[in-house]
């Protein structure tokens, strides 16, 4: 298909362009014609609830999944023409675990430098070294089974990272981890980022979004919501902090009757706001509120405003 | 779009599955070298010497070395059958051992030719630890027998190609009995194996030769190890050459389709 958004003009420059990508299961369209183009060196982020055609979109990137309709070019190239070249300088961090059980941590990533045709005793020399990056050397002789879940998410970036991927995928990296196995994570990819890589993640952690990307898009139901930085998206869509009060018959009355718009979430009401210390003085002032707190707006109310409140399935 | 008798592509780097598979294999060689032994001893034992005392010799031939070739086929067929299909699909569903291998320049195309490869080579293998025992009990013959070597990669593939089909269609590891209880077994006993399959009613034998694979590898194998071959190899060989194509390019196609979504 003949496409003069990609051939005409200047120069490809983009690491990832896609222009009405679709995908479609049977009956059910998980990626809906979304465009999207992730530039050299930034950390670029999928975000949205279950089922938002994250990972569908991961998998047309990663070359495992051709796409159903519309364009897509990673490198400049066709991932359903050039599937192979375009992986040799991928590293892939899947959703799901997926070591070798059959190999030790040294093992795991010995084995998968010699599927892209690394010589030996370079493969072997990386796999040290990555060891030593994601702090696995103690565990170096040991089976993946013996692993912590923690470690097991480290080894797995470490193996993404055995043929010095130009593009990183991230489907959730940090799911199911605890706080400090999450920060090794983050601090890791901090590190990558530092050295000029380009990375792409999908996370339902907004606060991992909001920590690592440069960019993101919000997707629901296979569509892109928005797009931007995680600072103007907090700014444009919801504002500068959240005030948020005990939901009271007082409080909701007083509200409507000085004009401010609110939400009511559960037993909470919450105000978005630029300023937050003249609307807790009318609260005080006039709605005799029970519980009064203030905070700085986040991707999660963003996140909440756009793709609902409704459990997601 | 493709269909099930599209040729696949594929690369030299499905070598790189079947050497994966081979360090695997040689790092449990204990546990993996043991089998074959012990099944070479136990059918010469039971069968061999076990039945062969009332049985004496079949068309000339003593009835141990009539079965020494079937127990070398049967061999090729099991390991070949139950590597790609009970060993392929815990790397495919349990361990995501696939989805990891494609996630690098490997195809699908690439993963399930090297898993064949493999299941094949591992027949080989277990011929090769299998023919000292028969040759030691002196009932092969060389040095014609050392063809079965390359033969049991011939018969391997084939083996491997049909497991490989029906580890592409089937809904779990548990349905993956029945074709080892109603193809395998069925297969092992009526192939010309522990008797000629003249003694089976003709209609038999004619379904015996056209559907049952073993049938045809067996033949070959009697011929090498007795030794007695004749000009008759050379159609067998073609049917198992058919066979093993067909079902080799089916079984990659298939599972393109099971797991390419």
């Amino acid at each position: 298909m003949p496409n003069h958004w990609f051939t005409g003009g200047e120069p490809i420059s983009d690491i990832i362009e896609a222009q009405d990508l679709k995908k479609i299961f049977g009956d059910v369209i998980a990626v809906d014609g979304i465009n999207f183009a992730v530039k050299e060196g930034e950390v670029f982020g999928f975000l949205g609830p279950n089922g938002a055609g994250k990972t569908s979109t991961m998998k047309i990137i990663a070359c495992v999944s051709p796409r159903t309709s519309g364009a897509v070019r990673v490198f400049g190239r066709d991932p359903d023409l050039y599937p192979a070249e375009i992986k040799q300088r991928l590293g892939v961090v899947p959703q799901e675990t997926n070591l070798d059980p059959d190999f030790t941590c040294y093992g795991n990533l010995f084995t998968y430098a010699r599927y892209f045709d690394i010589p030996p005793d370079i493969a072997h020399q990386k796999a040290e070294e990555l060891l030593e990056f994601v702090q696995l050397q103690e565990k170096r002789d040991v089976t993946v089974e013996k692993l912590s879940g923690g470690m097991k998410r480290r080894l797995i970036l470490a193996r993404a990272l055995v043929n010095n991927p130009d593009l990183l995928i991230l489907d959730e990296p940090t799911i199911g981890l605890d706080p400090q196995a999450r920060h090794l994570i983050w601090e890791r990819l901090k590190m990558l980022q530092a050295q000029g890589n380009t990375i792409v993640l999908t996370t339902h952690y907004l606060d991992e979004a909001a920590r690592l990307c440069d960019r993101l898009v919000i997707m629901d139901n296979g569509k892109i919501l928005v797009e931007g930085s995680p600072a103007d998206l907090v700014k444009q869509y919801v504002g500068k902090e959240i005030v948020e009060a005990e939901k009271t018959e007082e409080v909701l009355s007083c509200l409507v009757g000085k004009n401010i718009p609110f939400e009511v979430i559960g037993d909470t009401v919450q105000i978005a706001t630029g300023s937050s210390r003249e609307i807790v003085r009318t609260l005080f002032d006039h709605c005799s509120p029970h519980k009064v707190l203030t905070r700085p707006a986040t991707l999660e109310d963003v996140f909440l405003k756009l793709t609902g409140r409704k459990l997601k399935e | 779009m493709y269909h099930f008798w599209s040729i696949p592509r594929i690369s030299r780097r499905a070598w790189k599955v079947w050497h994966r598979n081979l360090v695997v294999f040689f790092r449990t060689w204990k546990v993996n070298f043991f089998p074959p032994l012990i099944e070479a001893f136990l059918y010469l034992f039971a069968i061999g010497m076990g039945i062969g005392t009332y049985v004496k010799e079949i068309d000339g031939i003593p009835y141990v070395n009539f079965i020494a070739p079937a127990i070398l086929a049967i061999s090729v067929m099991n390991t070949a059958f139950f590597e790609c299909t009970y060993g392929s699909y815990v790397r495919m569903y349990y361990q995501k051992s696939f989805d990891a291998m494609i996630a690098t320049p490997l195809s699908i195309e690439d993963v399930i030719a090297g898993e064949i490869l493999w299941g094949a080579t591992r027949s080989v293998l277990y011929v090769i630890i299998m023919l000292p025992v028969l040759a030691a009990f002196g009932v092969i013959s060389f040095p014609t027998s050392l063809l079965a070597i390359p033969l049991a990669f011939l018969g391997g593939l084939m083996f491997a190609g049909i497991a490989m089909c029906f580890t592409a269609i089937t809904p779990s590891i548990d349905t993956l009995n029945y074709p080892s209880f109603l193809l395998i077994t069925p297969m092992a006993l009526f192939s010309g194996t522990f008797f000629p399959i003249t003694l089976l009613p003709v209609l038999f034998q004619y379904i015996a030769l056209a559907l049952l694979p073993l049938t045809h590898l067996v033949a070959i194998m009697r011929m090498l190890t007795l030794p007695a071959i004749t000009g008759v190899l050379i159609l067998h060989l073609v049917w198992i050459i058919m066979v093993t194509a067909i079902f080799c390019i089916v079984a990659i196609n298939l599972m393109r389709k099971r797991l390419i979504i």
